[in-house]
């Protein structure tokens, strides 16, 4: 942030007019997107209450099945937070035996964000979201077994 | 309740002046970056514009509510939607910045054939995307 206003105070003393025209610029973005902001906070809020990760643990862990790709799926698009913080769960669920396919498409999902389906609305439109999501619930199952066969080979030669 | 819209608030702010630097960036981008020097990055070809929108994609990180914005101010400056989503795509799918947690975590072969597989999977998930947008409308 810091950097940022120091480059601001730096153009400025070069292209005065550029820099406010700039701001301009960006208060318009701003003001723009602020009803999507606050949809989108109210909704990480509701994620936070309904899902955290020992209801993650109970349903994709060991012995899910064909249900636990279904579930992988959901639970990943439901998922909130830093990517990092999932890591240390995910570790624990392979050792505890989930599949690493099942971990991949679980990461993969949480591109799908329902909390700032306003803001990728309000962007792209209605007709975008569904056909994107669709393709990458598609993309994340075949990157899941992808994943999943490599691993299996690699460790049966191991 | 209650907490978790504290927790929600807490976990906006911390990301909230990421979001404002990028868009006093964008401020910037608008009055000093021209259509000109964008159509010489996205030439307008296919194949090409995708692979650049999933690159910058992959290199960047963050918020995906970062991505959102970029991407949709991208299009107002007529790059085309296509580099767009593989932008955003990738910028969800491929973490470099968070490989080497991802890969001292999960493994290296894992985080490797993972990020690898997103990658790729963001090209093609990228041009279904806006083909069949197109096919449809």
């Amino acid at each position: 942030m810091c950097s940022i206003v120091f480059l601001y105070l730096f153009l400025f003393l070069f292209e005065p007019e550029k820099v406010q025209k700039s701001l301009k610029a960006s208060g318009h973005i701003l003001v723009h997107i602020f009803p999507a902001l606050i949809l989108i906070i109210l909704l990480m809020a509701l994620m936070d209450y309904f899902v955290n990760p020992k209801t993650v643990s109970k349903y994709v862990g060991k012995g899910s099945g064909i249900r636990g790709w279904f579930l992988a799926v959901f639970t990943g698009m439901l998922s909130h937070g830093p990517i990092y913080l999932w890591y240390p769960l995910l570790r624990n669920l392979r050792n505890q035996g989930m599949k690493r396919g099942l971990i991949a498409v679980f990461l993969y999902n949480r591109a799908i964000k329902i909390p700032l389906l306003p803001l990728m609305v309000h962007y792209f439109g209605i007709p975008f979201f569904v056909i994107l999501t669709g393709y990458m619930i598609i993309a994340s199952i075949a990157e899941g077994h992808i994943v999943e066969m490599i691993e299996g080979r690699f460790s049966n030669q191991m | 309740m209650l907490i978790s819209f504290y927790k929600a608030l807490k976990a906006f702010g911390t990301a909230f002046p990421v979001l404002l630097s990028v868009i006093l960036l964008l401020g910037l981008f608008r009055s000093f970056v021209s259509s000109r020097m964008l159509s010489a990055v996205f030439t307008g070809e296919l194949f090409q514009d995708t692979v650049i929108g999933s690159l910058i994609g992959s290199i960047s990180g963050g918020n995906a509510v970062t991505s959102y914005v970029i991407g949709g101010e991208l299009i107002k400056e007529n790059v085309s939607l296509v580099a767009v989503t593989a932008f955003i795509v990738a910028w969800v799918t491929v973490g470099i910045i968070q490989f080497p947690a991802e890969a001292a975590i999960l493994g290296k072969r894992f985080a490797c054939v993972r990020n690898i597989l997103s990658f790729i999977l963001s090209i093609l998930v990228s041009i279904a995307t806006v083909k069949t947008l197109t096919a449809i409308q």
